[in-house]
């Protein structure tokens, strides 16, 4: 009994922290993009623009819900809610941390340890293709068809890449539990360097590791593979005729996946929840100290205020970067929060570097993006996977 | 901790329920709070503000149909090498030539097929190449 | 609780495949097919296929339809047009179908009459170590010719677009 009230005090604590990063994530990527391109991005509404993603969302809600005429009306709706739903489910899966006792509980973080969690991640993301292919068919325009046939065959392009580029790191863990694959990142080399996939010897996994991602940003329909929203030619894909929270549900599906991809390559090939250094050598303290450490800077720039409104709210700031600072240091939530910490942190970095690429690069031409992935990411991938399988087998402990 | 085998897949029933909600949720929330104020030209298809010409489900390049089929083929291989990367600690350099005999005969029909031109999109002879 | 997990799915996917046959555009019906196919990956799940299961999801519903929606997005298939019910259809055809479901009934009572109910979690052997353990040992050669399969696949589907292409 107590296994179902804790699934379902997990389930909606999870929900809700997605729920409000995939707000927050279109924000922060605004502002990534925006101050790489030496912007301001959104700063009109409430401080530093925070409350932007709320106006977003009750502008969307009031807006008129509109279906083209001739469109299938089932399918057109259909294609959204798919969308959004299979977007969602992979997050029951994702490893957060070891099993740890709150309150007297013992109990994981993650919501549930599958013997196919691998394989469950890509079923569901397999799936993810129909919300954009029925999208378009379904609302009888051209450019919404036109993107959707991109989109898709773009989609599961890519998607063999990946497959094949996960294989690799499974080979070194031989297991297809998230929980496992994190369990089996463990441990130094010299007392310093982290066994992360990336690093495990006899196979270090790098090229594994860029496969994935590349294909990751594919597969999220994300700069520089954003073609099937190419907005010179396409006006915007498979969603140019969806309007309200219609159109905003295509949005949330892409962060969602986004979030996924990027978590996924984190349990994958960075060790998951696994410190950066061992906690004998004071990893616990990092987040501590690099919260006190934003603290201080948000402090130093609220006495030296650039704009005057930047002397209350900077201040503020700081003030909740100490108070995060300090929750680290209590030690009763200590072992929840320190590994959820760390895979925040490194999947973090890697939906950073998603934004970064979308500010920095340009886009690809569509004979380019299918000749990439079938003679270039394809093949590469294989000889990855032959190559790892022979040092495991001949190496291998 | 789940005690029986469907148990460990009550959390993934909890959160297929939720995101249905949430998307369900979406998809209400406009359609009761937005306005309707409906007009034939308002619904007309989006084609850079003119009159739609002739039928948006065209016939398309049999390429997309062509990437679809090989898709399905190659994903069929990738599948086969799940069961073979947990197991792959037991037999070692024995699975290894099975997955290399696997592989390689199934690359061959890869180079086949970029031989024959169906992964170039680009059509040939264009002044692209 | 078992019972109630089976009809649930049971009915799903029976519904979604009599809507297959009902529907009159052909992109509702392969909707209504992936329906079948998601229901049939959770009944083995149940059963404890756990492989099977995400197979049936990956390679069914998340490659093989997609080839489908494509045909029928490519085709520019449009809905069937209603003929005229045919009597034929109507006097024989039900009865015949009440009659095959019968027989069938009587069939599978008559050939299992002692068989146990199944129930979920008592087979946990679908894990992928098995299926692997037995696929790379006692299976090998089926594994291997499955891969002469796909060449052979892989060679008529080029042949194929290419001769359409060349038309």
């Amino acid at each position: 009994m107590t296994f179902f009230v804790i699934t379902l005090i997990k389930a909606a604590l999870w929900a809700a922290a997605i729920l409000l990063s995939l707000l927050y994530l279109q924000w922060i990527e605004r502002k990534v993009i925006a101050h790489v391109q030496l912007r301001l991005g959104p700063s009109r509404v409430g401080p530093h623009g925070l409350l932007q993603p709320l106006a977003d969302v009750m502008k969307l809600l009031l807006k008129e819900d509109l279906t083209p005429a001739g469109a299938h009306k089932f399918l057109y709706l259909l294609a959204p809610f798919l969308a959004v739903s299979l977007a969602l489910v992979p997050v029951v899966v994702l490893p957060f941390g070891p099993e740890v006792e709150v309150f007297g509980v013992r109990t994981a973080l993650h919501l549930a340890d599958l013997n196919i969690g691998v394989l469950f991640l890509l079923a569901v993301t397999s799936l993810g293709v129909y919300g954009t292919a029925l999208a378009g068919w379904a609302s009888n325009s051209k450019y919404a068809l036109l993107g959707a046939l991109r989109s898709s065959a773009q989609m599961i392009s890519y998607e063999l890449p990946m497959a094949i580029a996960v294989v690799a790191p499974l080979l070194l863990a031989n297991t297809l539990s998230l929980q496992g694959l994190a369990e089996a990142q463990g441990g130094y080399y010299g007392g310093w360097i982290p066994r992360w996939n990336v690093f495990q010897l006899p196979a270090p996994q790098i090229f594994g590791c860029v496969i994935f991602l590349i294909s990751g940003f594919a597969e999220t329909n994300r700069v520089p593979f954003d073609l099937p929203e190419a907005e010179n030619e396409l006006v915007a894909g498979f969603h140019t005729e969806y309007s309200s929270l219609k159109f905003a549900s295509f949005f949330m599906a892409e962060y969602a996946n986004m979030i996924t991809s990027c978590a996924f390559a984190t349990v994958l090939f960075f060790g998951a929840w696994q410190p950066l250094w061992p906690e004998a050598k004071g990893s616990g303290y990092f987040p501590t100290l690099l919260f006190g450490l934003a603290g201080l800077v948000a402090l130093y720039h609220g006495l030296h205020p650039a704009r005057p409104k930047d002397r209350i709210t900077l201040p503020v700031v700081a003030l909740a970067f100490f108070g995060l600072a300090a929750v680290f240091l209590i030690p009763v939530v200590r072992p929840v929060l320190l590994p959820v910490f760390w895979f925040v942190l490194k999947a973090g970095s890697l939906l950073f570097t998603f934004m970064w690429v979308r500010a920095t690069l340009p886009r690809f031409r569509y004979d380019q993006l299918m000749a990439f992935t079938w003679k270039f990411l394809f093949p590469v991938a294989m000889v990855n996977l032959l190559a790892t399988g022979l040092l495991v087998a001949v190496y291998g402990k | 901790m789940p005690e029986t085998y469907p148990q460990t897949y009550f959390p993934v029933l909890v959160q297929i329920v939720i995101a249905c909600a949430v998307a369900g949720g979406m998809l209400a929330g406009s359609f009761f709070l937005g306005k309707k104020v409906r007009n034939p030209v308002k619904e007309l298809p989006y084609e850079c503000g003119i009159v739609p010409v002739g039928s948006a489900r065209e016939r398309f390049s049999v390429k997309f149909y062509l990437v679809g089929m090989v898709f399905i083929l190659f994903d069929i291989e990738a599948i086969f090498l799940y069961p073979w990367a947990v197991i792959y600690r037991e037999l070692r350099l024995f699975a290894f030539v099975e997955m290399a005999v696997f592989i390689g005969l199934v690359l061959c029909g890869f180079f086949y097929i970029w031989k024959q031109g169906a992964l170039d999109w680009s059509p040939r002879g264009s002044p692209e190449e | 609780m078992d019972l109630v997990l089976f009809l649930t799915f049971a009915i799903v996917a029976v519904g979604c495949a009599v809507n297959l046959v009902l529907q009159r555009h052909p992109i509702s019906a392969a909707i209504s097919l992936i329906g079948v196919m998601a229901s049939l990956a959770v009944l083995y799940l149940l059963l404890g296929a756990e492989f099977i299961a995400a197979a049936q999801v990956i390679v069914y519903a998340g490659a093989i339809m997609v080839l489908f929606v494509f045909v029928i997005m490519l085709l520019n298939a449009e809905a069937e047009r209603k003929t005229g019910r045919s009597l034929v259809a109507r006097y024989i055809g039900i009865p015949s179908l009440v009659l095959f479901l019968s027989l069938l009934g009587v069939l599978i009572h008559a050939l299992y009459p002692s068989a146990e109910r199944a129930s979920f979690g008592g087979f946990t052997g679908g894990t992928p170590q098995n299926v692997g353990r037995l696929l790379f040992t006692r299976y090998l050669l089926p594994f291997e010719a499955t891969s002469a399969l796909i060449l052979i696949a892989i060679v008529g589907a080029v042949w194929l677009a290419r001769k359409e292409a060349g038309e």
